[in-house]
């Protein structure tokens, strides 16, 4: 059956790319897999553009005195490196693209519930992208990414409300891609596809967007906030005009730290794709990896204040948010754990998506554990606002996230364009990016501890070798990202066909053809399977492997 | 060209910080090495040998759930216990802590003594005694860092935090702005020198012609005309200071507070929130705005001298 889909008339059959032509085809497109490839385009404009900004810092960084910009250009760098990447590269990646491509396929639907809603959130996404990007022309913002105050409200004098009103409209881009997966996953799923069927990256999906719906009106009404203060210095957050300068921090926090969970269980939904997929078994545990899914987003929600431990803060409270800091950080273990597990008398092949999941689980880990060092109050004390901060959560956004983007990209990229890339390449890329990823920033954690501040343009010569260090890691990094731009690009013309289901995965996604059709199902599935029933009774279609 | 794994340890809780820091780097290395090792044995192991294999599916233990969950969050727990340990003895001074105050503005940090003497990115410290840094900031959120010591503390606009550490060895090490203050965060940096007992004294019998921080607020109180109402010796209109620090005063609205560094700063800043009982609001202007913070605590330091006629300011503040 699988060869039969595999000759090349079944490439010219009807399917979303080909089914209409020109750009107003694309601009005005209902579909929820054009839309992820518009989101996917815009992405990864964005991508390296703070990619640029990251060269700069570390090219700022081989050497100990603040010679290759002055400062403020320098904190403009970082400031930008950080909004680009956060809130129009990590929160938008993996929902808006491979969610938006694939949710609805996992659960058999022709559509999101709002398609037009779908294609308004691309497009609020790109008008908050415009300010962002016209912050940058029009000469920078300085605050971080953060935005603390009183400094943002009062004392910079760059671009703020520019970045500000762009990040406050990205924010709703956010929240309708939410609102449409909750939609989605309660009314729009095939018949037998229970809530006990969903695949992972579904749950995933639907958990990270809880936490969009909810958290996202907090860090826009901060930033509203923080205009008001700046425009018409109203005294919200600074002293001097009776403001409370930490309240912007625990209204920040509150919904930047869910963020970090927006900007990672949807790569590990990404994760238990592939390690079922690459081993041809079954999860392990289904219910506690679907269900840690959802302790994150909670608990997640209740943990805020660990970034605030030397604010001077109460200290009862730092004891609240150091203790359940350690509660959240169980359901993360509990998904390494089944991952590990579910390899366990697997059937495991090494494609390039596969090394992807590896290096998630081995890195994840790192970043996961070095959370807790910033948990544990003592210690805390020492490595917060060092670079120890910047190592660990470089460790689970760029290590778990960027890698898990890249391990879906390329596990789905054959049912995207219909075309393989190149194993050869892509794993050798995969290889660049682990490698460079841990030269970058495994010494960060050694002169964090060291006590080198971070968003330093000039820093204490002692540091200076695992500066270059990182510097040299990220050159190795930056070749990683560029080399699957270029055979992404290659593979869309020159690539093999990939037929339906290269991997012989067991997600509906791969029972439809590649590219899929427009509304894509010939019929509607009907599930009798559990997720990932590999090795069932009703084994996969054929387990003859497309070369 | 060796890099060193811990900083210089030159305070009394260093130690117990890196103590802390290598438990937790333990447990890190041999549960990433653990989950390293054991992914890359079944990597290889059961590798996939052919293109036909389907292994049998294994759907999960409950008890390995169990026991994968509650193991770690004992692991965590003790982390959490250690810490907070670590956290709470340093989080209040000692009461014999000597005083130094410590005022970060865009971008400097501007250090007095109660003696009088004013340094700039200069921290001076005598070795074994406990020292208590009473912070404040002039413009935006700074966030003053010793790594030898492996203390830190936000310093925030509006209020004072305190801090404090027990230098214990002899040598110069770096004072570093840790939260992002603006264009020359970077250069917001200084150094604590740690000084044996007499070196100290000789440096601080070398210090300024100003006189005692005490003294200078002093000379502040008369000069912002303070003392026509707050007269020393009968009653003006507004209440006599003498004695105030540290009591607890009674306000209009029928609460009371504890007269220390905070609600002393907010009757000069804000003199109507807080009223004494039996004045009347609006009588005080505010000085918002036109004291700086290093003479706020200099007018605060002196206001405390009050409180102990057996210390009065011309004696300087330290005993």
């Amino acid at each position: 059956m699988s060869t039969a889909l595999q000759t090349p008339e079944v490439a010219e059959t009807p399917n979303y790319l080909n089914s209409e032509y020109g750009w107003k085809s694309w601009l005005f497109t209902k579909d929820h897999k054009r839309i992820a490839v518009l989101y996917i385009i815009s992405i990864t404009v964005m991508f390296f553009i703070g990619g640029i900004f990251a060269s700069l810092i570390r090219i700022e960084l081989l050497t100990p005195q603040g010679d290759l910009v002055n400062s403020g250009t320098y904190n403009k760098f970082f400031t930008m490196h950080g909004i680009v990447m956060v809130f129009f590269f990590l929160i938008p990646s993996i929902p808006a693209t491979l969610g938006n491509f694939f949710l609805p396929m996992q659960i058999g639907a022709k559509y999101l519930a709002f398609p037009r809603i779908n294609l308004l959130s691309w497009y609020i996404y790109i008008a908050g992208a415009i300010f962002a990007l016209a912050a940058i022309v029009l000469g920078g913002v300085d605050t971080g990414w953060t935005f603390y105050t009183p400094f943002s409200s009062t004392y910079s004098n760059t671009f703020v409300i520019t970045a500000a009103v762009g990040v406050f409209i990205a924010g709703f881009s956010s929240i309708l891609t939410g609102l449409n997966f909750i939609v989605t996953v309660h009314k729009m799923r095939a018949p037998g596809m229970t809530w006990g069927r969903l695949p992972l990256f579904v749950w995933a999906n639907y958990a990270t967007s809880l936490i969009q719906v909810l958290g996202t009106p907090v860090v826009a009404i901060t930033l509203a906030l923080v205009g008001l203060e700046r425009a018409f210095h109203i005294g919200i957050f600074d002293p001097a005009i009776g403001g409370d300068p930490i309240l912007f921090q625990h209204m920040f926090w509150f919904y930047s730290h869910p963020a970090v969970y927006i900007m990672i269980l949807p790569g590990m939904g990404v994760i238990s794709e592939l390690v079922t997929c690459f081993s041809r078994k079954s999860i392990f545990g289904y219910p506690f990896v679907a269900a840690s899914s959802l302790g994150i987003a909670i608990i997640g929600f209740l943990v805020w204040g660990h970034h605030m431990f030397v604010t001077g803060m109460s200290m009862y409270a730092s004891l609240y948010f150091s203790l359940l800091t350690m509660l959240v950080a169980v359901p993360s273990a509990i998904k390494i754990f089944n991952w590990t597990a579910t390899m366990f008398r697997g059937s495991i092949s090494y494609d390039t998506p596969m090394l992807y999941a590896f290096g998630f689980i081995g890195l994840f880990t790192i970043g996961g554990l070095t959370g807790l060092f910033l948990a544990t109050l003592g210690v805390d004390v020492h490595v917060t606002d060092t670079y120890f901060v910047v190592a660990h959560f470089h460790y689970v956004m760029v290590g778990g996230m960027v890698l898990a983007y890249l391990g879906g990209m390329h596990f789905w990229w054959p049912k995207i364009t219909g075309r393989m890339y190149p194993e050869g390449w892509a794993k050798f890329a995969a290889l660049l990016v682990f490698a460079g990823f841990n030269l970058t920033f495994f010494p960060q954690f050694i002169t964090g501890y060291l006590g080198q501040p971070r968003r330093y343009h000039a820093y204490a010569p002692e540091f200076q070798v695992l500066n270059v260090m990182s510097t040299a890691g990220a050159s190795v990094l930056g070749l990683g990202y560029i080399i699957p731009l270029i055979y992404f690009l290659w593979s869309m013309k020159y690539g093999p066909k990939a037929g339906n289901n290269p991997w012989n995965a067991k997600g509906l996604e791969w029972q439809t053809t590649s590219p899929p059709p427009t509304f894509n199902f010939e019929q509607t599935p009907i599930v009798t399977e559990d997720a990932y029933a590999y090795g069932s009774e009703s084994a996969p279609e054929e387990a003859h492997h497309h070369d | 060209m060796q890099v060193p794994l811990f900083p210089e340890a030159a305070s009394s809780i260093a130690r117990q910080v890196d103590y802390l820091y290598a438990y937790l780097s333990v447990v890190t290395i041999v549960m990433t090495g653990l989950i390293f090792a054991v992914v890359f044995f079944f990597a290889v192991k059961y590798r996939r040998k052919s293109e036909n294999e389907m292994p049998r599916p294994i759907h999960g233990s409950v008890i390995l759930e169990i026991t994968w969950s509650i193991i770690p969050f004992i692991v965590m727990l003790s982390f959490f216990w250690w810490g907070a340990q670590i956290f709470f003895a340093n989080a209040t001074p000692p009461s014999n802590a000597m005083d130094v105050y410590v005022v970060g503005k865009q971008w400097m940090w501007k250090i007095q003594y109660p003696e009088g003497t004013r340094e700039i990115n200069e921290l001076h410290v005598p070795i074994g005694r406990p020292v208590k840094l009473t912070l404040a900031s002039e413009d935006v959120i700074h966030s003053f860092f010793i790594p030898a010591f492996r203390i830190k503390h936000d310093v925030v606009p509006g209020r004072y935090d305190t801090m404090w550490f027990t230098a214990t060895k002899p040598g110069r090490y770096h004072i570093f702005c840790a939260e992002y203050c603006g264009t020359e965060h970077s250069g917001m940096v200084g150094w604590v020198t740690v000084m044996t007992d007499s070196d100290y004294e000789n440096w601080v019998a070398a210090g300024g012609t100003e006189g005692s921080m005490a003294q200078q607020g002093e000379r502040l109180f008369e000069q912002y005309g303070c003392s026509t109402c707050h007269q020393a010796d009968q009653q003006g209109r507004g209440p006599n200071l003498r004695g105030v620090y540290g009591s607890r005063i009674q306000l209009t609205d029928g609460r009371s507070v504890q007269a220390d560094d905070a609600y002393i700063r907010e009757s000069i800043l804000n003199p109507n929130s807080k009223v004494t009982a039996g004045y009347r609001p609006d009588v005080m202007p505010t000085f918002q705005g036109q004291i700086s913070e290093e003479q706020l605590l200099q007018m605060i330091v002196y206001i405390k001298s009050l409180a102990n006629p057996g210390a009065p300011a011309s004696t300087g503040g330290r005993q």
